[in-house]
């Protein structure tokens, strides 16, 4: 019974041992096929050798397990670098052949739809259309590629905060070039878009109020097909996000002036990469209207100019008081939520007003003016009542203070005539 | 005219026996000494509390209790029916000062020992009186039913869902639902406006008919040659309503310069806003439970500092059986240091939660 015992002991150690030798040798095994001596290598080089190692551990294709060799060819699984380096070993790409050797996937639908059903697949056509890419095509290495955007080896979905084409990053992608004095120079553009861009309306849109949806630069250049909108085609720009406005100015007597003057529609007024937040001192016919810039102070165009102005002055003057009124009456704790409510519609009209100086008709102006007046006389109507309430309930309280007063002291006479009556009451 | 009303009283005494009454209060008589003005703190409460039913009444005119009107009613109220301003900051000033005069009243008769026999359930109603308007704050904060009443009554409701057990359904019946809804304002209302008021017609009716009966205690220790007697009637009574004069004053200075604001209107989709909290007289177990580590001895420290105050209002309620020394007309010096320790922590808590970020 006892060696029956032992027997089955040592058949168990046996099992056992043989099950953890095969586990080890499986092990090394998987260990052997994941081996990426690309890396491994790399780890141990220093500066523009190392940095792809680095880099690369944040890069959206190592998330979607594409390794070097899926782009530079080699064997990884090879310890020995020059059996790594087989025949089917790419290397870096040469700067010129940078746009295909990513479009050998990005332009393959079948290879990305594995991927990212969802991701375009025309990159490398839109670019050849581009000024980059034109430039490139003639030989010109120094223009953007897919590279010098994305980035090579920590390329991030542009939908990533950090990445270089994330909308509050793209400015800065695009100024590493375009506000490069000495890198431009050669092709007579202008440096200063990034300086001006900061300053304008988008801007503080995007890097303010965090809105991702101001326009940055390749909303109206493009990105892939990047190039300078012409004068015609600036104003259709313009118009993906202010439609209304282009609306107005296409049935405004403007349109054809400026078709024949071949000025850009929007950019004459409000520039192009500093788009200053809008203001009503650039209607009329002051130090910074616009109008002037055109219209002789003797014309008619200039009158009506100075007519909008005065009807949009005195429309905002009364917003203001209605607004004045209500503030005070608030402060002194009248409820005001009603007019206050009110006041919106007018503020409402004063944008459309403001919004219809783009069809330049001083009658549709004054037409929507007149709509709003008619809201902002019943606020201040309200403010002035809130006004009076409150000083009803001052005078109230003071008169209900005094008869309170007066009761206390007779109450307090009343007390003193007591206790005098009976100085010591019962111990 | 002087007959016709002498008839009127001589039908009401037959009945009700008037002259039976008339005669106890003419002999009933208030001790006066050196700690006699904590004694009309009392009195205060009531005149606040009758302020409380007037207004509130009138307040029931125009008031919609659900989630559609109650906010817009409030609003209307304020700006659209006359004196309505006025009525409701009445009614939620003298409601937070009422409940300020009820701690002051509590912790007065606490310090001069008041609760000693034969009063014990004086002081026992007295308690529960504290809790009925406690009740009545909580219930009213939610009927306005605007941003800030909303989530304070979530996170309210949210501790009290943290109780081992019995927490989760403590808070689906006082919520109505698993979170603040309509069905939370319609049961906020009814005992705002019907079980507490009817509780509390009948509690504070014994209160007020113990304090009568028994009449009112004079502190330990004060020599007998230091306490006066002064008819209830009109000697008290007068000195009584001197101090109403100067809080219905206050109070028409605040409702003027301060009303009470409408704020923004509930919105159950929005996010917690930041900083929010209770009313001011819950802030101090708000800020313990903030305060409190999250574990104590492997327990909840949340759980822990619950259990903590409900301990502590069943001690409170029965300090006069605990209170030996008291009752034997001893000083009781003990008793007082553990009060003035809870009047300091309420006053640190309180202060904390308005000065922490």
């Amino acid at each position: 019974m006892i060696i029956r015992m032992r027997v089955q002991k040592i058949g168990k150690l046996i099992y056992s041992s043989s099950l953890i030798i095969l586990a080890i040798s499986h092990l090394n095994l998987s260990l052997n096929a994941q081996r990426n001596s690309c890396i491994e290598c790399h780890k141990e080089l220093e500066d523009k050798l190392l940095a792809p190692v680095e880099t690369f551990k944040m890069d959206i294709h190592q998330q979607f397990g594409i390794s070097c060799s899926d782009c530079h060819g080699g064997n990884p699984s090879e310890e020995d670098i020059d059996l790594a380096k087989d025949k089917t070993f790419k290397g870096t790409p040469k700067r010129s052949r940078i746009p295909e050797f990513c479009a050998s996937c990005h332009s393959d639908s079948s290879y990305m739809r594995r991927f990212n059903p969802n991701l375009r697949v025309d990159q490398l056509d839109i670019y050849w259309t581009s000024k980059h890419g034109q430039l490139l095509k003639k030989g010109d290495t120094r223009v953007a590629l897919c590279t010098d955007c994305h980035a090579a080896h920590g390329i991030q979905a542009a939908t990533h905060p950090k990445s270089w084409t994330f909308p509050w990053n793209i400015p800065e992608t695009c100024s590493r070039c375009h506000s490069d004095k000495d890198y431009m120079e050669d092709y007579k553009i202008s440096t200063t878009q990034w300086d001006e861009y900061k300053e304008s309306v988008h801007a503080r849109a995007l890097f303010e109020k965090k809105d991702l949806s101001a326009p940055v630069c390749n909303d109206c250049h493009g990105n892939h097909g990047a190039s300078p909108p012409e004068v015609t085609s600036i104003a259709f720009v313009c118009r993906q996000c202010h439609p209304s406005a282009g609306e107005l100015f296409s049935q405004s007597p403007h349109k054809k002036a400026f078709d024949e003057m071949e000025l850009s529609e929007c950019g004459a007024c409000h520039g192009n990469h500093k788009i200053l937040p809008p203001s009503d001192e650039m209607l009329g016919t002051g130090e910074k209207a616009v109008c002037i810039q055109c219209h002789e102070s003797d014309s008619k165009p200039y009158q009506v100019a100075s007519q909008i102005k005065d009807k949009l002055d005195a429309f905002i003057e009364k917003i203001n008081h209605a607004n004045y009124l209500l503030e005070q009456a608030d402060r002194q704790g009248v409820e005001i939520s009603g007019p206050k409510f009110k006041l919106v519609e007018a503020n409402t009209a004063l944008i459309l007003a403001r919004n219809l100086t783009h069809s330049f008709s001083l009658t549709e102006i004054e037409e929507k003016i007149e709509e709003g007046e008619k809201v902002v006389v019943e606020v201040i109507r309200a403010g002035e009542a809130a006004l009076r309430e409150a000083e009803f309930r001052k005078t109230g309280l003071i008169i209900a203070t005094c008869f309170i007063f007066l009761l206390s002291i007779a109450i307090f006479l009343k007390i003193k005539q007591i206790t005098k009556k009976a100085p010591n009451e019962s111990r | 005219m002087k007959k016709l009303l002498q008839n009127i009283y001589s039908y009401l005494d037959s009945r009700f026996m008037l002259s039976g009454l008339m005669e106890f209060a003419k002999k009933k008589k208030v001790p006066e000494h050196k700690h006699s003005f904590w004694y009309y703190f009392g009195g205060i409460c009531l005149f606040l509390f009758i302020l409380q039913v007037l207004t509130g009444i009138l307040l029931l005119l125009y008031y919609t209790p659900s989630v559609d009107a109650a906010h817009e009613s409030i609003k209307y109220i304020m700006s659209q029916v006359k004196f309505g301003w006025l009525i409701r900051s009445v009614h939620s000033w003298s409601a937070n000062i009422l409940i300020g005069a009820i701690f002051i009243h509590m912790f007065s008769a606490f310090f001069l020992k008041a609760y000693r026999p034969p009063r014990e359930l004086t002081w026992i109603t007295g308690f529960f009186l504290l809790l009925i308007f406690l009740a009545f704050g909580f219930s009213g904060y939610l009927l306005p039913w605007n941003e800030l009443s909303f989530f304070a009554t979530q996170v309210g409701t949210d501790i009290a869902g943290t109780i081992p057990l019995i927490g989760k359904h403590i808070k689906t019946f006082i919520l109505g639902g698993p979170e603040v809804s309509g069905a939370t304002i319609s049961r906020f209302f009814w005992l705002h406006i019907g079980i507490l008021p009817l509780l509390t017609v009948i509690i504070l009716g014994i209160h007020v008919l113990l304090v009568q009966v028994l009449g009112m205690s004079k502190p330990i220790g004060i020599p007998e040659s230091e306490v006066k007697e002064v008819p209830f009637f009109p000697n008290f009574i007068l000195k009584d309503s001197l101090g109403w004069m100067i809080i219905l004053a206050l109070i028409g200075v605040l409702c003027v310069f301060f009303p009470w604001e409408t704020g923004q209107k509930a919105d159950p989709f929005a996010a917690t806003p930041l900083g929010i909290k209770p009313e001011w007289y819950f802030t101090f177990m708000f800020t313990t439970l903030k305060i409190v580590p999250s574990h104590i001895f492997s327990v909840e420290g949340e759980v822990l500092a619950i259990f903590a105050f409900i301990i502590g209002g069943i001690l409170l309620m029965l300090v006069p059986f605990l209170d030996r020394n008291a009752a034997k007309e001893r000083r009781s010096p003990v008793f007082s240091l553990i009060g003035w320790i809870v009047v300091l922590y309420i006053l640190v808590m309180t202060a904390l939660t308005y000065l922490l970020p």
